[in-house]
């Protein structure tokens, strides 16, 4: 077989003019990306029926890779825009990838409201344990103690179990995978696709530049490294018992998978209720 | 011609106002503009709608000087009769407003008392609507019918229509 | 008046909301919020029926956000709101000016700031409107003074944001949404309606910011362009380029110029008695209502007075002002507000003509006879 080295087998998926990306040697963003292209792949879903929304962020770069219609909106604002984009067009499977900061923080309320009304979109929570684009400081998922920017002493706020607010908020999918767990994440990644309704995953990333090398690793190694020694895949456990906490087992697997009516079918059921009147 | 309905919240004087105006704009061809006084004095408390008539082009919509002012509580008088024009006409529900110094044109109507010998005190506005419609004659009868029958919910159109035949034929009685 | 068409008995709310569907609004998002929720509460009753989506958000910003979505989904959208929803929003405007995204705000002005008068009028959102969002962008800001206008321009609103990839802010108030009155509705086949244009050439020609007179055909979502939107400076592919001036220079100016350089055409002034004017009344909304009596009393004076309404106040119609400067010799601007309109015209007539403001702070619209007074008065001075 003849390999053309100019020519990636994943090419076509991505806009190569594009790159180089912008992520930091070591970053766990390369990774789910990597899982997001081949779980398209596998599903041989219509690259012009895809669409990719993200924020504002390390992650919220993501969506300007993707050889798709991609948009690349406001800080927080992401799952918003995706609302509306499903809502106006709803042949379109549509896809949020962003990180903690933008989808828990300042774009937190949208979260659980799209959540709860089981918007049908995906959205791929990628956590770093802080915001590595503007220089590491303190995000809502920062373990209790850890140090970041913002925090040099140490963080003393309580962080988010993101797989607990998504279960909460009305998510009819939700995992958590590590960057670790690349193969379990396309996986995950592939039934979230497939479902209908508003599914949710939780990846954890490394971020070596900014939060590892405050805490303890300073090299993306000793961050997976870590992974490997302290994730435990417990699926179908209640997301309320798997905080996560500095030093300690990280609880991944997929926690919950039900079914629900979707935004969109309720507003075409109201839509055949109206006309018929 | 500048006309204020004036009472307290739950009477429909909102409703009256639009009413009123609807049936100039849409079944007698005039001009109209009719609008609602928002606020707090909306819930509870006061309530007043204004409706301006005309055959030209209305430019400031609010009532600046009242013509005709029909109050349906002691207050609704009391506030709007100093903005009543010298040869304005008061009309009034004898039963809820006591005049003060009893000058210019008055015309008055028992219209809660009457609605309630219909069984609905609600309707005391339609009542007093087809008296005003009478004496007033801004609108025609018609026109005020069509739109109290196109506001008012089906089933109670039947009840409506009657109450404002009872205070128009109460308004064909009266003479100045 | 207008007579070719069914007559209707509309408030201004419903007759924009009526006037959006006409126009082929089918997705609205939205957030309670006096005096603007009767424009919200009428889609959700109306956009089903006409195969639309209505949707109530979480917030102001997930509204707007949500419209600039549905907008790349290849929906005319709209939503509606008040100051402080107004304020919430502007991040988001930021967003759909840079993003040649085509969507409309219906904004209520209610007297600010802050929660203000909230159920009371107010026009103190003009220079809001234009300026709003951070950064350097236009808007096009259209204004109405009854229900019939809120109708026809609420159409034009679409229309022109379709035509220019622009959000359309339709600024209207308290009192105008809250009137009822005749609305004339054209027949279907008469009202005129704008289409965002489409590309024509093959994905790998396509460039989704470059403009072909003045104006780049938009590819939304699903059509096979695989387009990429950014907020970011980008170029004409849509690459963000985040470290040329050169390429802030070329976006900045086309977002801009596209609207500048169309102004005259944008430009909708109704003018009533100037032919011979000395003294011009500028206003608009509501308070254009209370200069055209003040206007038709000074006139049964003998003042030779005259109004000029603003149907649309951005792009502001500066080369008509400084035309009009040579004409008269005074302008008096009346606005519920301590001074913005008034501050453009200033500006318009390059010293030309001395500009008087006549205010309202909010609360109440003006009364004729207090414009007609000021009207008097500047007669007398002179």
């Amino acid at each position: 077989m003849e390999i053309n080295a100019t020519q990636h087998p994943m090419d076509k998926y991505l806009r190569a003019d594009r790159i180089p990306h912008i992520w930091c040697p070591g970053c766990g963003l390369g990774i789910v990306l990597n899982a997001f292209l081949h779980a398209i792949e596998e599903l041989k879903i219509d690259l012009d029926k895809l669409a990719v929304v993200s924020g504002i962020g390390c992650t919220g770069r993501i969506a300007g890779y993707i050889n798709t219609d991609s948009y690349h909106t406001t800080h927080g604002r992401a799952i918003p825009f995706a609302t509306g984009l499903k809502l106006a067009n709803p042949e379109m499977k549509v896809v949020v990838i962003s990180g903690d900061g933008d989808l828990f923080a300042i774009g937190g309320n949208h979260f659980i409201h799209a959540a709860r009304r089981n918007i049908d979109i995906t959205v791929i929570g990628v956590n770093n344990y802080n915001y590595g684009m503007t220089g590491g400081q303190l995000g809502p998922t920062t373990p209790l103690g850890a140090r970041t920017t913002t925090t040099p002493y140490g963080n003393i706020e309580h962080p988010f179990n993101l797989c607990h607010v998504a279960h909460a908020a009305g998510a009819v999918y939700v995992a958590r995978w590590t960057v670790l767990h690349a193969v379990r994440l396309k996986n995950s990644i592939k039934e979230a696709l497939n479902k209908k309704g508003f599914s949710f995953i939780e990846v954890i990333a490394a971020c070596p530049t900014t939060f590892g090398r405050r805490n303890k690793m300073p090299d993306a190694l000793d961050e997976m490294r870590f992974y490997r020694e302290h994730s435990v895949i417990k699926h179908g456990i209640d997301p309320a018992e798997a905080n996560i906490e500095m030093g300690k087992e990280i609880v991944v697997g997929k926690f919950v998978d039900i079914e629900k009516p979707t935004f969109n079918d309720a507003v075409e059921e109201l839509k055949r209720k109206v006309k018929k009147k | 011609m500048e006309i204020r309905f004036a009472g307290y919240g739950g009477q429909g004087i909102i409703l009256m106002g639009n009413i009123a105006a609807k049936a100039a704009v849409l079944y007698d061809g005039k001009n109209a503009v009719y609008t609602p006084s928002y606020g707090p004095e909306a819930r509870g408390g006061a309530a007043s709608s204004n409706v301006i008539i005309a055959s030209e082009e209305i430019d400031y919509p609010y009532v600046t000087s009242i013509d005709i002012l029909v109050a349906m509580s002691q207050l609704g008088y009391e506030n709007n009769a100093p903005l009543l024009k010298d040869d304005g006409l008061l009309i009034i529900d004898s039963d809820l407003v006591r005049l003060k110094n009893g000058a210019g044109k008055v015309a008055k109507i028992q219209s809660t008392r009457l609605a309630e010998q219909l069984g609905k005190r609600i309707v005391a506005n339609i009542v007093m609507l087809g008296f005003f419609t009478a004496v007033t004659k801004v609108v025609s009868y018609e026109a005020m019918k069509k739109a109290v029958l196109e506001t008012v919910p089906a089933k109670y159109k039947e009840l409506n229509e009657k109450a404002l035949e009872i205070g128009y034929r109460e308004g064909e009685k009266w003479q100045e | 008046m207008k007579n070719k068409g069914e007559v209707k008995f509309w408030n201004g709310s419903i007759a924009i909301a009526e006037g959006a569907i006409a126009a082929g609004c089918r997705f609205f998002a939205g957030y309670p919020i006096t005096p603007a929720s009767d424009i919200a509460e009428y889609m959700a009753l109306r956009l089903p029926q006409e195969d639309g989506v209505f949707i109530q958000m979480e917030d102001e910003i997930a509204s707007i956000a949500a419209l600039i979505g549905a907008s790349w989904g290849g929906a005319k959208a709209m939503t509606s709101t008040s100051g402080p929803g107004f304020s919430l929003m502007q991040e988001n405007i930021g967003l759909a000016a840079a993003t040649e995204t085509p969507l409309v705000i219906a904004e209520v002005q209610r007297a600010g700031p802050s929660t203000g008068m909230p159920t009371l009028v107010g026009q103190g959102d003009v220079m809001q409107a234009r300026w709003g969002s951070h950064g350097e962008y236009e808007t096009i800001v259209i204004s109405p003074s009854s229900p019939q206008e809120s109708f026809d321009l609420i159409i034009r609103a679409f229309n022109l944001a379709e035509l220019y990839r622009v959000p359309v802010i339709f600024l209207t108030d308290e009192c105008v949404a809250h009137m009822y009155e005749r609305v004339v509705v054209p027949p279907k086949e008469e009202i005129e309606v704008v289409e965002r244009l489409k590309p024509n050439v093959p994905p790998e020609e396509y460039m989704p910011f470059k403009p072909i007179n003045d104006i780049a055909p938009m590819a939304t979502a699903g059509m096979g362009y695989r387009v990429h939107v950014t907020g970011l400076t980008h170029n004409e592919k849509g690459y963000p380029m985040t470290t040329s001036p050169e390429v802030q220079e070329w976006m900045v100016r086309h977002i801009c110029d596209k609207i500048r350089r169309n102004e005259p055409k944008i430009r909708d002034i109704e003018e009533y008695r100037m032919e011979d004017a000395e003294i011009a009344i500028v206003a608009f909304g509501i308070t254009a209502r209370a200069a055209k009596a003040a206007v038709k009393m000074a006139r049964r004076h003998g003042i030779k007075a005259g109004l000029i309404r603003l149907k649309t106040i951005w792009p502001f119609p500066e080369p008509y002002f400084d035309n009009i400067a040579d004409s008269v010799k005074k302008i008096l601007v009346a606005e519920i507000n301590y001074g913005q309109v008034k501050l453009e015209v200033e500006r318009s007539v390059h010293g030309k003509t001395s500009v008087e403001l006549i205010p309202k702070f909010g609360g109440e619209p003006h009364k004729p006879f207090e414009i007609y007074e000021k009207i008097k008065e500047v007669k007398n001075g002179n």
